[in-house]
C-alpha cells in the first residue's frame, strides 16, 4: 500500500538524479575529471622539479656519446656510441636471451611435464620434485646462485670438458660452430622454402581429400623439400663444412661460440625457472582431454602415435595454449632480472643511461614502450595460434 | 566347489602381486623402456646425491671459522652460523633484534589457527590486525620503544612487511580494478583496462627503478619519499593489476543469473556487489589468489636490485666480508631454504583450500 502512494506522490523522474543514464554519464565525467587532474598534478609537479634542476626534457640525449663500454653486444658498440644505439643493444640483449630462453623452456618443460605423467613412478616423482623445489624459490634468488656457480667453476685451463669441443669454465660456456660460409645463407633461405612448399603441399593435399577422398603423400615430399633443398645447395658448393671449434690460446679460448659467464646464468635461470611453470601447463592440458578420446580413437583402429597427433594433442594444445602465452610474456618480463648479474639488457642499459644524463621520464617511457611493444607482439601471435588451431564451432 | 571358493577368497592375492617387489615390477620396470629410464634415473640420483651429501653434510663445515671454512672440501654452513643476525634482520640495531624477531614469531604463531576452518570467524580478522598492528609497533618503534629508521630495517621481516602490506593494500585495489573492468560506463572500464594492461605488461624491475628514480620527481619540490616506501607503492601497484586478473576470473565465473537476480531484486550496485557478487566471486577465486600471494612474496626478492636489504640484501650484505666472501653460496641456498618452506606451505594451503571449498561440489 505505502508503495503505491509514495509512487503517486512522486513523479516518474523527479530530477535527473533519478534517471541512470545521466547519472552515468555523470559519474564519468567525475572520474575523469579526477584522473586528468591527479595527472595535471603529477606533471605539474615534475616540470617544476626538472626547472629546479635543470634538466631539458626531449630525446636529444639519444644523440650524444654514451660514454660507457657494454660488454655484450649483437651489434657494434663503443663507447663512443651514441645513448639512442646503446638502447639499440639493449633490446637486442633483452630479445636474445628471450628467444632463445623460450625456444629451450618449452623443449624442457614439455620433458617435464609429460614426465609427471609417465608411468614410471621414479620419474614422475623426480619431475615433481623438480617442479615444486624451481617454483617456491625465487627467480632472482637462482639467477644469484646459477652466476656463483658458473663463476666458481675452473679457469680456462683447466676448463670442464663434457662432450667434445665444448668447455665450460669460469668465463662461461663455448660451444663449436660452423665456420661463416655464404652457402650456409642459401641453405637457411632454402630451408624457409622447403617449410612454406611444405605447407602449401599439405593444404592442397588436404582440400583434395576433402573433395574426392583420396589421399596424397605429405610427409615424404615434405621431407624432401626441407632437407633435401638444402642439403643440395650444400652438396653443390663443394660440401664446405669446416668446424668453428674452440681452442685455448692463452689465458682464454678463442673461436666457436662464446655464451658469458652472465647470459649464461641468465638462460639457465630463466629456461629453468620457465619450465616448471611451463610443465604444470603441458601436464594440465594432457589431463584436460577426456580418457575417453583416445579410448574412442584407439578403438577407431587408428595407431597409437595417430591417436596422439590427430585426436590427444590437438585438443590438449586448446587448453595450453592461452597459459602458455602468459608463461612466454613473463619469461620476457623476467629477463630483465639480468640487471641483477649484470647482463646489459634493456632495463641494465636503461637505467645506466637514465643515471648518467638525468633523462628519467624519456627513458623510462622508452622502456615501458619497448616491453609493451613486444609483449603485445608476443600476445598477438600466440593469439593468433590459438585461433588457428581453435575448436571450430558453428 | 564352495569350499574351493572359500578358500580363494581366504587366500588373498596370489605371492608376486604385492609387497615391494611386485610394486617395483609395476611401476618401475613394466616395460623395456620404464626399466632403462629407471636405471638412468637411479644412476643420477646416487651420483648426485652422494655428491651432495659429501658437499652438504659430510665434508661441510658447520661451526669453525673461514679458515677451517677454506681447508674443508664440501659447504661452508659455518657463515650462516657466523652471520645469522646479519642475515636475518640487517642493519636493525643490535640491541632491538628482539622486536623483528618477536614481530615473526607473532605473525608465525597466527597461521596455524587461521588454517582453521572452524574459528573462520570476525574474530579472527580482528585478532589479524591486533596482531598487524602490534608487529608494526615492534618494527617502527614509539609509544615506549625506541624508534628505528626504516633504513636500518632488512633481512626477513621487510621482506615479510613487504609482501604483507603489499597485499593488503593491493587487494582492495585489485577489486575495484577487477570491478571496474567489468562496468558498463566505457571511461571507468577504459582506464581499469589500460592500468592493468600496462603493469602486466612492464617487468616490475623497471617499475622499481621508476618509483626510486621518478617519484621524488613527481612530488611538490622539496617534498621526499622514503625510499622502503616508494619500493612499497611500486609492488602495491604491480601486485594489484595482477590480483585484478585473478578476481576478474571469479567475478566472470559467477553464474549470469547471480547479477540478475540481484538487481531484479532492486539492490542498489553497491548493495549488490558487496553483498552478493564479491562474497561469492571472491570464494571461488581464493586458491588462484593465495598463489597470486605466492607470486608476490616471490617478487618482493627484486627490492635488493635497488639497493633495499631484504632477506637477498641482507646475504649479500653478510657476504661482502672479505673473510666471508667465497662463501655467499651457502648463504644464498640459506635464503632459498627459507624462501622454500615459506611457499611450499603457502602453496600446499591453496590446495587444501581448493578441496575444502569445492567439497560442495564433489561428491
Amino acid at each position: 500500500m505505502s508503495v503505491d502512494s509514495d509512487r503517486r506522490r512522486l513523479p516518474a523522474r523527479s530530477s535527473l538524479w533519478n534517471d541512470a543514464n545521466t547519472r552515468a554519464i555523470l559519474y564519468q565525467i567525475v572520474i575523469a575529471a579526477a584522473v586528468v587532474l591527479a595527472g595535471w598534478y603529477l606533471f605539474s609537479n615534475a616540470a617544476a622539479n626538472l626547472a629546479t634542476r635543470n634538466i631539458a626534457t626531449g630525446f636529444g640525449f639519444l644523440h650524444r656519446e654514451a660514454g660507457f663500454e657494454i660488454g655484450e653486444h649483437v651489434i657494434d658498440f663503443t663507447a663512443s656510441s651514441t645513448y639512442g644505439r646503446a638502447f639499440v643493444v639493449g633490446i637486442l640483449n633483452t630479445l636474445k636471451a628471450a628467444s632463445i630462453g623460450i625456444v629451450l623452456a618449452t623443449i624442457l618443460g614439455t620433458l617435464i611435464g609429460i614426465s609427471r605423467l609417465s608411468s614410471n613412478w621414479l620419474i614422475a616423482k623426480l619431475a615433481s620434485v623438480y617442479v615444486e623445489a624451481i617454483r617456491n624459490v625465487p627467480l632472482l634468488l637462482q639467477l644469484f646462485l646459477w652466476y656463483i656457480l658458473i663463476n666458481s667453476l675452473p679457469g680456462p685451463r683447466q676448463a670442464l670438458n663434457p662432450i667434445a669441443m665444448v668447455y665450460i669454465s669460469n668465463r662461461g660456456l663455448r660451444l663449436p660452430t660452423f665456420s661463416d660460409h655464404p652457402v650456409h645463407w642459401v641453405m637457411a633461405l632454402l630451408f624457409l622454402v622447403g617449410i612454406a612448399g611444405t605447407v602449401f603441399l599439405s593444404r592442397r593435399a588436404r582440400r583434395k581429400q576433402a573433395e574426392t577422398g583420396r589421399r596424397s603423400p605429405v610427409f615424404l615430399p615434405g621431407v624432401a623439400l626441407i632437407i633435401g633443398l638444402p642439403l643440395i645447395a650444400f652438396l653443390a658448393a663443394g660440401a664446405p663444412l669446416a668446424i668453428d671449434k674452440p681452442e685455448l690460446k692463452g689465458f682464454n679460448f678463442l673461436g666457436g661460440i662464446d655464451l658469458s659467464p652472465e647470459f649464461a646464468a641468465l638462460l639457465f635461470g630463466l629456461v629453468v625457472y620457465t619450465a616448471a611453470y611451463i610443465a604444470e601447463i603441458v601436464r594440465a592440458g594432457i589431463l584436460a582431454v577426456p580418457k575417453g578420446q583416445s579410448e574412442a580413437a584407439l578403438a577407431t583402429g587408428l595407431p597409437k602415435s595417430r591417436v596422439l597427433r590427430l585426436v590427444v594433442l590437438p585438443q590438449a594444445l586448446r587448453v595450453i595454449v592461452p597459459p602458455l602465452t602468459n608463461e612466454y610474456l613473463n619469461l620476457t618480463k623476467n629477463s630483465s632480472l639480468a640487471v641483477g648479474i649484470g647482463f646489459p639488457d634493456l632495463v641494465s642499459i636503461g637505467n645506466t643511461t637514465i643515471n648518467q644524463t638525468g633523462q628519467a621520464i624519456e627513458g623510462f617511457a622508452m622502456m615501458m614502450a619497448v616491453y609493451l611493444t613486444i609483449s603485445l607482439l608476443i600476445a598477438a601471435s600466440m593469439n593468433w595460434y590459438n585461433r588457428a588451431i581453435a575448436l571450430v564451432e558453428r | 566347489m564352495s569350499s574351493a571358493a572359500q578358500t580363494l577368497s581366504d587366500q588373498g592375492p596370489p605371492s608376486g602381486m604385492t609387497g615391494p617387489v611386485a610394486w617395483a615390477r609395476a611401476n618401475l620396470f613394466n616395460s623395456w623402456t620404464n626399466s632403462i629410464l629407471t636405471v638412468i634415473a637411479l644412476y643420477i640420483i646416487v651420483r648426485v646425491g652422494w655428491s651432495l651429501i659429501g658437499w652438504g653434510i659430510v665434508n661441510a663445515e658447520w661451526t669453525g671459522n673461514a679458515a677451517a671454512c677454506h681447508k674443508a672440501a664440501g659447504a661452508c654452513w659455518a657463515v650462516i652460523h657466523e652471520k645469522f643476525r646479519l642475515m636475518l634482520f640487517g642493519t636493525y640495531p643490535y640491541a632491538q633484534q628482539w622486536r623483528p624477531a618477536l614481530a615473526i614469531v607473532l605473525f608465525l604463531a597466527m597461521i596455524p589457527p587461521s588454517c582453521v576452518r572452524q574459528i573462520w570467524n570476525r574474530w579472527l580478522l580482528v585478532a589479524w590486525a591486533i596482531v598487524l598492528f602490534v608487529m608494526g609497533w615492534l618494527m617502527f618503534g614509539g609509544l615506549g620503544l625506541p624508534t628505528v629508521q626504516t633504513s636500518n630495517f632488512g633481512g626477513l621481516p621487510l621482506t615479510l612487511m613487504l609482501s604483507i602490506v603489499g597485499i593488503l593494500f593491493a587487494f582492495p585495489l585489485a577489486m575495484v580494478l577487477a570491478l571496474g573492468r567489468r562496468s558498463r560506463l566505457p571511461v571507468v572500464r577504459s582506464f581499469c583496462i589500460g592500468y592493468i594492461e600496462f603493469f602486466r605488461g612492464v617487468p616490475l624491475i623497471s617499475l622499481l627503478f621508476l618509483a626510486s628514480a621518478m617519484f621524488p620527481l613527481f612530488m611538490p619540490v622539496g617534498v621526499t619519499i622514503d625510499g622502503l616506501l616508494r619500493a612499497q607503492i611500486a609492488v602495491i601497484l604491480f601486485a594489484a593489476a595482477y590480483m585484478a586478473e585473478v578476481i576478474r576470473a571469479g567475478l566472470q565465473a559467477l553464474p549470469k543469473g547471480q547479477y540478475e537476480a540481484a538487481e531484479a531484486l532492486g539492490l542498489s550496485y553497491p548493495k549488490r556487489t558487496v553483498l552478493i557478487v564479491l562474497p561469492q566471486a571472491l570464494k571461488i577465486v581464493i586458491p588462484p589468489l593465495v598463489n597470486n600471494f605466492i607470486g608476490t612474496f616471490k617478487n618482493t626478492s627484486l627490492v635488493v636490485i635497488i639497493g633495499l636489504f631484504d632477506l637477498l640484501g641482507t646475504i649479500k650484505l653478510a657476504t661482502q666480508d672479505p673473510v666471508w666472501r667465497s662463501f655467499s653460496f651457502e648463504g644464498y641456498i640459506f635464503a632459498a631454504v627459507l624462501f622454500f618452506v615459506f611457499c611450499f606451505f603457502m602453496s600446499k594451503f591453496s590446495q587444501y583450500l581448493e578441496k575444502l571449498l569445492s567439497r560442495s561440489k564433489t561428491r
